[in-house]
């Protein structure tokens, strides 16, 4: 579903990725972890279409991207953000929230397919025309996944999607994204720091250091330590040390 | 025998409510606790009153804030009756404060030098000259490796560790007696974690200085402390020494150690905290 290869990334005169290549089969969840400033996020901003200055091959469904992306591109690829917060309109409801991808795709019957939405995610309909600051963190998260999932993705890019929860409202979200790809066949692009999320929801983890792929392996693997990078074993040992 | 001592931190019956247009919410609820010479950790989710509960020690709370305590003692001085004066000579003299991130927590338009030198300055006096000195040598005892250089440099300068670092270098130059650390790693990375949290535990004990450490990670609070009080909803609702932390007894405590997601024990769905209105009585 999602082919990248050897994908390079510059901010100015600096390359920040250098030379990444990955492939996450339809349905599947890849996970990429790294410490912060390796691009692991550079990358899935590239994949998303927030970013156009990149140079390699990357495919979504077989169909080769150029910097600019067709609309039917931003129906079938959505991104969760870490932060709900930021990533919410302050001034906008959760239906207004809602609505605007279907605005965007022309999609009809916003009133039933807003009530489903909030069904998915477990929701409370009563909460469809309150503000994002009168929801707690994880109901926020929540909506911003029913919002990515409105105009009925294929892929989701999961950027850190649950380091601004609490570890209690993690285990639900983390519940909620599994429940889902099974239900929907979604395909998913999970970046986090955290080695036992991205273990837990992807059975494929990549590792970045400094903007290169240093080892690409099973989370099986990786749970039993049989990490071959240096880089990897060292954080799986401090993973294991202080949980 | 040893003499019996003043817990540095004595906190009995605190209650924090906040004044609002509709009345008086309570945000922390009865907590009792002491801090000595030892490392405490206080745990618990965000909005369970764990970082008020620190502020009310330092007296740094909002105004809207009502504090009532049965006591609430640093080293003997009580906090609620003490004149401002009085408060000044704990805060960051007897007390340091270590925050969450050092890109809020650091002048922007000041080297971390100069930041160092003027909190040293501040509470011990001396020349400018020595105070400059005083703070590379601070910079070195937070294990920076090049610590003139840092001392020149602007927190924008600076990574997440190292402006953590600073602010260390910073709480400890006037040499105090409880050093209170509000998730002071959690915009860091693992590896950076674990050697920010290292350094706090090491310049704790070697100083023989009393540490509060607030966290919402439970397993790594008891990794570092000797103790952890878990609070929820405003109240301690279980306290136990780090060591015994996996055979802890409250639900809420087992609740919050099970649903993490564990590298070692994989598990197909997570199991999902369910709150029971009885831990709020």
């Amino acid at each position: 579903m999602i082919d990248i290869s050897n994908l390079r990334v510059r901010f100015g005169p600096t390359e920040v990725v250098h030379g990444i290549s990955l492939t996450v089969p339809r349905g599947g969840s890849f996970g990429l972890v790294g410490e912060s400033g390796s691009g692991k996020s550079t990358v899935l901003r590239a994949l998303s279409g927030l970013n156009s200055k990149w140079t390699g091959v990357m495919r979504v469904d077989g169909v080769t991207l150029t910097p600019h992306r067709s609309r039917d591109f931003y129906r079938r690829v959505q991104m969760v953000f870490q932060d709900p917060y930021g990533s919410l309109h302050p001034r906008q409801t959760v239906d207004q929230a809602l609505s605007e991808p279907l605005i965007v795709h022309g999609l009809a019957g916003h009133d039933a397919r807003i009530a489903r939405a909030l069904a998915d995610v477990a929701l409370p309909g009563a909460l469809r025309f309150r503000y994002p600051h009168q929801l707690s963190g994880g109901q926020r998260q929540r909506v911003a996944i029913a919002r990515a999932l409105m105009a009925g993705p294929e892929v989701l890019l999961l950027d850190e999607p649950t380091s601004a929860l609490d570890v209690s409202v993690q285990a639900e979200v983390l519940n909620l994204l599994r429940a889902l790809q099974v239900e929907r066949g979604l395909t998913y692009l999970l970046v986090s720091h955290n080695l036992a999320v991205v273990a837990h929801l992807c059975p494929t983890v990549a590792v970045m250091q400094a903007g290169t792929l240093v080892e690409t392996l099973s989370s099986d693997d990786l749970r039993a330590g049989r990490a071959t990078h240096p880089y990897t074993a060292g954080l799986r040992a401090l993973a294991v040390e202080l949980a | 025998m040893m003499p019996p001592q003043t817990p540095l931190v004595d906190i009995a019956g605190l209650n924090i409510a906040f004044r609002t247009p509709s009345g008086l919410v309570p945000a922390v609820r009865g907590v009792s606790l002491t801090v000595g010479r030892e490392k405490l950790g206080i745990v618990g989710e965000s909005g369970s009153g764990k970082s008020l509960t620190a502020r009310a020690i330092l007296r740094l709370l909002p105004r809207t804030a009502v504090v009532t305590a049965d006591r609430l003692a640093f080293d003997g001085t009580d906090v609620l009756r003490a004149t401002e004066r009085t408060m000044r000579t704990i805060r960051g003299r007897r007390a340091g404060l270590i925050l969450q991130d050092p890109k809020h927590a650091l002048n922007p338009v000041m080297t971390a030098g100069a930041q160092i030198a003027e909190a040293w300055r501040m509470h011990k006096g001396g020349t400018a000259h020595q105070a400059a000195a005083a703070a590379v040598d601070l910079l070195a005892q937070v294990l920076i490796r090049d610590p003139a250089r840092v001392a020149g440099a602007y927190p924008h300068e600076l990574s997440g560790g190292m402006g953590q670092r600073v602010m260390i270098a910073m709480m400890l130059a006037p040499d105090p007696e409880l050093l209170i650390a509000d998730e002071p790693t959690s915009a860091l990375d693992a590896t950076v974690q674990a050697e920010i949290l290292r350094l706090i535990e090491d310049l704790v004990s070697r100083r023989g200085m009393g540490l509060l450490l607030i966290s919402h990670d439970l397993p790594l609070v008891g990794h570092f402390c000797d103790r952890v009080a878990v609070m929820y909803a405003g109240q301690i609702v279980e306290e136990v020494a780090a060591a015994d932390l996996a055979r802890a007894q409250h639900p809420y405590t087992r609740g919050l150690l099970d649903c993490m997601p564990s590298l070692l024990h994989p598990r197909d769905r997570l199991p999902v905290l369910a709150r029971d209105p009885a831990w709020l009585l």
